[in-house]
């Protein structure tokens, strides 16, 4: 079975890429549009197709194999350091190839509607392009270096997608935090790199992660400050994924990135770039699992505070987007939760759910961002205070954003249900705490999606300036699309498909967990309804009475101060201006000096050149002689 | 002390004190008779030494040629009444000091050098000699040099012309 | 004669290092060429006397010493010409 026609998969969003970039205004806008969302609607289906030849083709007996449909080398420095690149087809990239594609044809399809008129709608969809491009390279790298170079690749994307509209300062800042933040977290990924392939002599995952291999059969050897090497390695690893996918303490590009447009935000920011940490740890499962469980202890308790945090400060935001944002930080953090849970083999449900709950979020987390996208198309104003009752004027929208609140609160029949009760399964037969925690977390999901919900949707009508009207088809149509996908997803065996070793995992139904977190969710849903379906003091009173939490949460904890105060006052007063200092005086002092002696030197030899026959004439006589004498006696 | 010994002498001494007043003194034109004084010293070597021709060619050519020229030039850039200006300080020590470190590296080389004459018969240099060798082809024949002579010759005539025209103004 | 022509030959190097007049330089040069030429007679008579090598090249010397005194009094004039003056340290439009 040959799977060489995947590699168009990457190749034509590239060259769409390259093409629109290269033909920018030349082209028409609907003419830019138009071959973006053709470009991926192939790939879709080429994903689709993929998925399908995959899944049906691999015996289910000994489990999915990985296969590599290209490994190309592609640089080589010495016999050891070689660097390929290539395609590897495993559950785990199969399923983000279709989730990918799939989120990615929505989007661009929506845009259509959504940026319709925009000032650089050309290079948006060349953005868009390149964003797809590196997402799906990175997911189906053969070697941690590829990866690499694809992840520092998105987070290029990500910076020129949240700063599209560069005009306005507090984007261009957004989207300088972004990249700052997710490049310094990728400081620490490249050191685990380095550590993980100096030690193990190779890249290539195929053999850091295989079970029979070097890397983990083998004990390591050496300690560092009571844990192994490879425990460190994966450490820093981690930091990587946790800067991209927005883990506590590096989270504070997320909210901030909602300045770029909603279409953007549901792509990059909600349902594929901020998984890319999920994606990591799951495809260097195995090392994770076998050789450094520490690490895998520390994902979990990281994860799950993260979305404790989050789920927290969502309750009292007020801009539409940042509460979507603080969400997904919050959904990421049970992903995390549920890998740091899992064991490996019969004991992987942990990891099987997390995936499963990627794959779920991806779809109702871009049907809320594209729902709010259309709201705030509709309204013009992204704060929730300033809308209500927007459900008579647009029914659609209206629909599909209560079947996706619905979804992540985690209501049978729908997904979120699904995934999130496995993971609830995971964390309980692991750790009590942490699945008390991820409990309490699910009912505050529940209730601060529901104010959102009531605070659009019902509510007091206010008077806006011009009656909002249902977006057109090309925003209705992926919404409509998103929502069936969030109905049926629950319904995938995923324990068929994606599993930590491939092969089909056991799970069963536990009602004893999934009662109590329905049970849960309906009360966070009708606390909402109590504070927000009509319009009513008790939010104002609540806030008041809890005023000094309410500040608390409203300011985010104050982390972002925090993060100033110590970039500003510490880091800039005691290393930055040294080095600065340094650099300005010494560095270019001495090549100053250089300079100045040469013209020194020269001013003091330049007498020579005086235009005098006579001293000429001294010169060469004198010179002579002193060679004369350098010669007889010197080297006698 | 022979008779030739005593001649020699005489003309040595007699070179090194004319060149000597020839450099240092501050009369142009005394300065260019003491150089004529030392070229006819020299061709009285030369006649000593057994080279007649040379010591005609050297009164000729140096003597009566090259002094009368360097006159007619002082006497063309009209120096004759102005004294010469001493020389710089700097100039005249730097000058000794290389002039008389040079003599005493020359000196020191040469004079511990035993030098050994070779024991055969002394040539002829009565001019049928000297012409057959001057335009002799084979070996230790000068007609080569001869051919190059004349044809600096020419090139410096040439040369002079060129240079010291008057300009087309 | 050897100690002779060294003689003759550094003073006339002196002559050309200390004069300012450019026609004084020249007659050091001459000095310095005539002292070669002793040397070289001097050598083919008292060593080498079945050969006639040292004669016929002092005898090339005087005729390129003539050239040369040709050329310089030539450029003499010529700087004359132009600068009006054939003191040596005016002529140095050749500098940094």
């Amino acid at each position: 079975m040959s799977y060489t026609f995947t590699i168009l998969i990457f190749l034509i969003p590239l060259t769409v890429f390259l093409s629109l970039g290269l033909l920018n205004s030349k082209l028409k806008p609907s003419v830019a549009g138009v071959i973006g969302t053709t470009g991926l609607a192939v790939i879709t289906i080429l994903s689709y197709s993929t998925a399908y030849l995959y899944f049906s083709s691999t015996s289910t007996q000994e489990g999915h194999k990985s296969i590599e449909a290209f490994n190309v080398l592609w640089l080589t420095f010495t016999d050891q350091l070689q660097i390929h690149l290539g395609v590897l087809l495993d559950p785990l990239s199969v399923m983000m190839l279709v989730v990918i594609t799939t989120v990615s044809l929505m989007v661009h399809v929506y845009s259509l509607g959504y940026m319709r008129g925009e000032r650089g709608f050309q290079h948006y969809y060349a953005f868009l392009s390149l964003f797809t491009f590196s997402m799906l390279s990175l997911v189906v790298a053969t070697n941690i270096f590829q990866m690499y170079i694809f992840w520092e690749l998105v987070g290029v994307s990500s910076y020129l997608l949240i700063g599209f509209y560069y005009e306005r300062p507090s984007a261009v800042a957004a989207s300088k935090k972004a990249f700052i933040v997710t490049r310094f977290a990728d400081l620490g990924f490249l050191v685990g790199i380095l550590i993980l392939s100096f030690n193990t002599g190779t890249f290539d995952f195929a053999t850091l992660t295989s079970l029979t291999g070097p890397v983990i059969t083998q004990t390591p050897g050496t300690l560092f400050l009571g844990m192994s090497v490879t425990t460190w390695a994966m450490l820093f690893i981690f930091m990587g994924g946790a800067g991209k996918s927005a883990m506590f303490p590096l989270h504070i590009w997320l909210p901030d990135a909602m300045e770029g447009p909603t279409p953007v935000s549901a792509l990059i920011h909600a349902a594929t770039m901020v998984v890319a940490g999920v994606y990591l740890v799951a495809r260097l499962f195995p090392i994770y699992s076998f050789s450094s469980p520490d690490a895998l202890e520390a994902i979990m308790y990281v994860g799950s505070f993260t979305s404790l945090f989050a789920a927290v400060i969502a309750c009292t935001q007020l801009d539409i987007k940042r509460v979507l944002a603080y969400s997904t930080l919050s959904q990421i953090g049970y992903m995390m939760v549920a890998l740091g849970t899992s064991g490996y083999g019969e004991y992987g449900l942990g990891y099987m759910a997390s995936l499963f709950h990627l794959f779920t979020h991806a779809f109702f987390k871009a049907l809320l961002f594209l729902g709010a996208g259309s709201v705030i198309h509709a309204v013009h104003t992204n704060v929730m205070t300033n809308m209500g009752g927007l459900r008579k004027y647009m029914p659609v929208t209206h629909f599909t954003f209560l079947i996706a609140c619905l979804t992540i609160a985690g209501i049978p029949p729908f997904s979120g249900f699904f995934s999130k009760d496995e993971i609830l399964v995971a964390a309980f037969e692991h750790n009590k705490l942490v699945f008390a925690v991820q409990w309490l977390v699910a009912g505050i999901t529940a209730f601060y999606m529901f104010r959102l919900y009531f605070s659009i949707f019902w509510n007091h009508p206010r008077e806006y300036d011009h009656t909002p009207h249902e977006s057109p088809v090309t925003m209705t149509f992926p919404l409509i699309f998103l929502a069936i996908a969030s109905v049926m997803a629950g319904f995938v065996p995923f324990h068929d498909l994606v599993t930590s070793d491939g092969r089909i995992l056991h799970t069963e139904f536990h009602w004893i967990i999934a009662l109590p977190s329905v049970l849960i969710a309906l009360i966070g849903m009708g606390v909402a309804a109590i504070l927000y379906c009509k319009q009513n003091p008790k939010p104002e009173n609540l806030a008041s009475r809890l005023k000094g939490i309410y500040q608390l949460t409203f300011q985010k904890f104050f982390i972002d101060e925090i993060y100033l105060f110590i970039t500003q006052n510490i880091i800039f007063q005691f290393v930055s201006r040294p080095l600065a200092w340094f650099d300005r005086h010494v560095v270019d002092g001495s090549m100053n000096l250089v300079g100045n002696t040469t013209v020194v030197f020269s001013g003091a030899i330049k007498r020579i050149q005086s235009g005098h026959v006579q001293l000429y004439i001294w010169l060469f006589a004198s010179g002579a002689l002193l060679l004369t004498i350098a010669v007889l006696y010197l080297t006698k | 002390m022979t008779g030739p010994k005593i001649i020699f002498f005489i003309l040595a001494a007699s070179i090194v004190v004319f060149s000597l007043l020839s450099v240092l003194d501050r009369r142009i034109l005394r300065a260019a008779i003491y150089l004529l004084f030392v070229l006819v010293a020299l061709a009285g070597l030369f006649y000593m030494m057994n080279f007649q021709f040379l010591a005609a060619v050297q009164l000729i050519l140096y003597a009566g040629g090259i002094v009368v020229l360097i006159i007619f030039s002082i006497l063309l850039t009209s120096q004759i009444n102005s004294k010469l200006d001493a020389p710089r300080k700097s100039h005249l020590l730097s000058g000794l000091i290389t002039a008389v470190g040079g003599i005493a590296l020359s000196l020191a080389t040469v004079i511990p050098f035993v030098f050994k004459a070779t024991a055969s018969d002394a040539i002829g240099t009565d001019m049928r000699t000297i012409g057959r060798q001057l335009l002799d082809t084979g070996e230790f024949g000068y007609a080569l040099p001869f051919e190059v002579i004349s044809i600096l010759l020419l090139a410096a005539l040439v040369g002079t012309i060129f240079i010291a025209r008057k300009s087309k103004t | 004669m050897v100690v002779l022509s060294t003689l003759v030959f550094f003073i006339g190097l002196l002559g050309v290092l200390i004069r300012r007049n450019l026609i004084t330089m020249l007659m050091g040069i001459e000095l310095m060429l005539n002292a070669v030429n002793i040397n070289f007679v001097a050598f083919n008579h008292y060593l080498f006397p079945h050969r006639l090598e040292g004669h016929f090249f002092a005898l090339i010397v005087m005729a390129i010493a003539a050239a040369e005194a040709a050329i310089a009094i030539a450029l003499i004039i010529n700087i004359y010409r132009k600068f009006l003056t054939v003191n040596v340290d005016d002529v140095d439009e050749l500098k940094y």
